[in-house]
C-alpha cells in the first residue's frame, strides 16, 4: 500500500462483505420460499425477502465501487485521497440509511408519514429521509474523490471511474419522484438501476477492469487506455437507449419495441470486448503477478459478464421473444447470471486484489479464494441453466398453451428444488470467499511441486 | 505488436470509426427490421410508399453528396495550407445540411396535414424512426462541420468529414429502400 487513505477501501469493503453474506442468504431463504411457500409467511414475507436480496445486493455492489475507488485513486492520481474524514462519514451515513430502509420495511414503521414511513413502491422502496442521506453521501463521495483527482494526476482509467461515478450519484436523483402511475413508477425505477447497470456502472466495471489488468499483467497503460476508450463508446452508444427494451408492454408507442431490440442487442459488443481485453491482456502480459485469485476473478467476471449480462439478456431481448418471456423464470435466470458476473466478480475481484495489500498478507496466492471462485460460479452457472429451462417450460405451458399461472408453477416446482440447491453452492461459495479473504494469515503454496519426479 | 498495428493504419480518429461501426450496425438492423416486416404486408408497404415524395428525397440525395464532396474537399484544401477555402467548404456543406433539414421538415409537415403518423402504419413507423434518426444525425453533422471550420486543424477536419460521410452513407441506403423498392 502505497498511500494510508488506501485504508479507507478496508471498511468499506469490510461492510460491503457484511452485506453480501445477508444478501446470499436472503436469497437462499427466498429460494426455499418458492420449493415451500409457507415458509416464515407471517414473519418475513417473500416479497420482504426479495427486496433484501435485491436491495443488499445493489447496497454492497455500490459500497464495493466506493471502496474500489477509494482504493485505486490515490495511486492513479499518486496522492491521498481529499479527506479520510469524510469518507467515513459517508460510509456511516450509507450504513445508517440501509438500517433505517431495513428496519422501516420490515416491521412497516411511520407508516403513512412522508419523511419517516415507505412509499408503497416496489423498488426504490426507501424512506424520504433515506433518499437524502444517500444523496447527501452520493455528495461527499463525489467532492472527496474529483477534489483528490483534480489536485493529483489525471488518467484514463480515473476520468472513466469519475465519470461512471458521477452518473451513478446523478441517476440515483430518479428515485424521488414517485409517480401514481404503476407503469411510470418502473420507468423511473428503469431510469435509476437500468441506466446504472447498462449505462454508467459499465463504466465503472470498465475502468476497474482496466486498473487491474494494469497491476496484474503490467501491460503498457497506453494500450489499457485504448481499450477502454473504445469499450466505453461501445457500452454508452448501445447501453442508453438499449434500455428501451424495458418499454415494450407498458404503454408506450411501439417504435420503442425496434429501437429496444436493436441498441440493446448490441450491448453484447461491450461486454464482448471487455472480455477480450481481459484475455489479450493476460497473454501479451508479461507480469507474472503472485495474486493469481485476484486475476482469476478478473478473467471470470469479464467471461460471465459476457455470458450472463450479454448472451443471456440477448436472448430474450428482442420484443418478438420477449412477447413471450417477459417476466418469466428466463429474467429470473438472466438476472443471476448478470449481476453476479458483471457486478459481483468485479467486486470480489477488486477485494482478493485489495484486501492483502490492505492487511499487509503479501506474499500470497490465496487457493482458498480461488476455491470459492469455482464453488460460486459453478453454483451460479449451473442456477442459470435451471432458470433457463424452467423458464422455457414456463413460457411454453403459460404464454404459448394458456395453462394458468400457479398450475405451471407446480410443473415447474423440480426447477426450483434444483435451484435451491444451487443456492446452496452459492452461499457456501460466498462465506468460504468471506473466510479466505479475512481469516488465514500468510499463504503461498511454492510452485513447482508438480514438476517433481515422482520416485 | 502486429495486431495493434493494423488498428494504428486506419486514418484519423479510432473512436470515430467505432461510432461509424456503431451507427452502421443500427441503421442496417433498422433497414434489415423493416424489410422483414415489410414480408408480412407487401400490399400495404406498397400503399403507404405511395404517399412518400420522391422527388424531395431523390433532390436531397444530391444535396446530401455535394455536401460530402465539400466536406472532403475541405481537408484537401487544409492540408496545403488553404484554410479559408477549408472553412468556406466546410460552411457550404453545413448549409447543404441546413437544406437537406428544411426539405425534410417540408416532406414531415406534408405528411403530418395528411394525417400520417408513427401509429398510422408499421410502414410509417419505420419510416418515421430510420429517417427521423438519420435527420437528427444530419443536426448533428451541422453542428460537427461548424465546430471543425472554427476549431480548424487538419485532424479535426478529417474527423468531421468522417462523421459527415457516414451520415451520407446512412442516406444513401435509406434512400432506395424505402423511397424506391417496388
Amino acid at each position: 500500500m502505497k498511500y494510508e487513505s488506501q485504508k479507507i477501501a478496508y471498511a468499506y469493503f469490510a461492510v460491503a462483505m457484511g452485506l453480501f453474506a445477508i444478501q446470499v442468504i436472503g436469497g437462499l431463504i427466498a429460494g426455499w420460499i418458492y420449493v415451500s411457500p409457507n415458509f416464515l409467511s407471517e414473519l418475513l414475507p417473500f416479497n420482504i425477502v426479495r427486496m433484501l436480496h435485491t436491495n443488499a445486493l445493489i447496497v454492497w455492489l455500490i459500497l464495493g465501487f466506493f471502496g474500489a475507488a477509494y482504493f485505486l485513486i490515490p495511486e492513479e492520481a499518486e496522492r491521498e485521497i481529499h479527506s479520510p474524514m469524510l469518507a467515513y462519514l459517508q460510509l456511516i451515513i450509507l450504513v445508517v440509511g440501509t438500517l433505517g430502509v431495513v428496519l422501516t420495511y420490515t416491521f412497516n414503521l411511520f407508516e403513512g408519514n412522508w419523511l419517516l414511513g415507505k412509499e408503497g413502491r416496489e423498488f426504490l422502496e426507501q424512506p424520504k429521509w433515506v433518499k437524502a442521506g444517500i444523496v447527501v453521501a452520493a455528495l461527499i463521495f463525489l467532492y472527496n474523490v474529483s477534489m483528490t483527482v483534480l489536485k493529483g494526476k489525471k488518467t484514463a482509467i480515473t476520468n472513466i471511474l469519475l465519470l461512471g461515478l458521477w452518473g451513478l450519484a446523478l441517476l440515483f436523483l430518479f428515485a424521488f419522484y414517485n409517480p401514481g402511475n404503476l407503469s411510470l413508477d418502473k420507468q423511473y425505477w428503469w431510469y435509476v438501476v437500468h441506466l446504472w447497470v447498462e449505462g454508467v456502472w459499465e463504466l465503472i466495471m470498465a475502468s476497474i477492469l482496466a486498473y487491474l489488468m494494469l497491476k496484474l499483467t503490467g501491460v503498457d497503460r497506453e494500450v489499457v487506455e485504448k481499450w477502454l476508450y473504445v469499450i466505453v463508446a461501445a457500452a454508452l452508444f448501445s447501453g442508453i437507449l438499449g434500455t428501451g427494451h424495458h418499454y415494450y408492454w407498458i404503454g408506450t408507442p411501439a417504435y420503442w419495441q425496434w429501437i429496444g431490440s436493436i441498441f440493446s442487442s448490441l450491448e453484447v459488443i461491450p461486454f464482448f470486448a471487455m472480455m477480450a481485453f481481459a484475455f489479450v491482456m493476460v497473454w501479451k502480459g508479461r507480469r507474472d503477478h503472485p495474486n493469481k485469485a485476484a486475476l482469476l476473478w478478473s478473467l471470470g467476471c469479464a467471461t460471465l459478464a459476457f455470458f450472463g449480462a450479454g448472451v443471456w439478456g440477448f436472448l430474450h431481448t428482442l420484443h418478438g421473444v420477449n412477447y413471450y418471456t417477459h417476466g418469466t423464470q428466463i429474467t429470473a435466470a438472466h438476472g443471476h447470471l448478470a449481476f453476479y458476473g458483471a457486478y459481483v466478480c468485479l467486486n470480489l475481484a477488486i477485494f482478493s486484489y485489495a484486501m492483502p495489500i490492505l492487511k499487509n498478507r503479501d506474499p500470497y496466492n490465496q487457493v482458498m479464494n480461488m476455491g470459492s471462485f469455482w464453488l460460486m460460479t459453478s453454483g451460479m452457472v449451473f442456477m442459470t441453466f435451471v432458470l433457463t429451462f424452467g423458464g422455457t417450460v414456463q413460457t411454453h405451458m403459460q404464454r404459448v398453451v394458456g395453462d394458468y399461472f400457479m398450475d405451471v408453477q407446480d410443473q415447474i416446482a423440480i426447477f426450483y428444488w434444483m435451484r435451491f440447491g444451487s443456492g446452496v453452492v452459492v452461499v457456501l461459495g460466498a462465506l468460504l470467499f468471506i473466510y479466505s479473504v479475512w481469516v488465514p494469515r500468510k499463504e503461498i503454496i511454492e510452485p513447482g511441486a508438480a514438476e517433481t519426479p515422482a520416485e | 505488436m502486429s495486431d495493434t498495428s493494423l488498428i494504428d493504419e486506419l486514418p484519423g480518429e479510432l473512436l470515430m470509426w467505432v461510432l461509424i461501426i456503431s451507427e452502421l450496425l443500427v441503421f442496417g438492423a433498422g433497414l434489415i427490421a423493416f424489410m422483414a416486416v415489410r414480408l408480412t404486408d407487401p400490399a400495404g408497404f406498397a400503399e403507404a410508399q405511395s404517399h412518400l415524395y420522391r422527388t424531395g428525397a431523390a433532390f436531397n440525395t444530391a444535396v446530401l453528396v455535394t455536401s460530402g464532396y465539400l466536406a472532403a474537399q475541405a481537408l484537401n484544401w487544409r492540408k496545403v495550407a488553404r484554410r479559408g477555402a477549408a472553412r468556406l467548404a466546410l460552411i457550404g456543406a453545413a448549409l447543404l445540411g441546413v437544406m437537406f433539414l428544411i426539405i425534410k421538415g417540408v416532406e414531415y409537415t406534408g405528411k403530418a396535414a395528411q394525417g400520417i403518423t408513427f401509429e398510422t402504419h408499421p410502414f410509417f413507423m419505420f419510416y418515421y424512426l430510420l429517417t427521423g434518426f438519420h435527420a437528427a444525425h444530419v443536426l448533428a453533422g451541422v453542428g460537427i462541420l461548424l465546430l471543425v471550420a472554427w476549431r480548424d486543424d487538419a485532424r479535426n477536419i478529417e474527423a468531421g468529414a468522417q462523421f459527415w460521410h457516414m451520415v451520407d452513407l446512412v442516406w444513401i441506403m435509406l434512400f432506395p429502400v424505402i423511397y424506391l423498392l417496388g
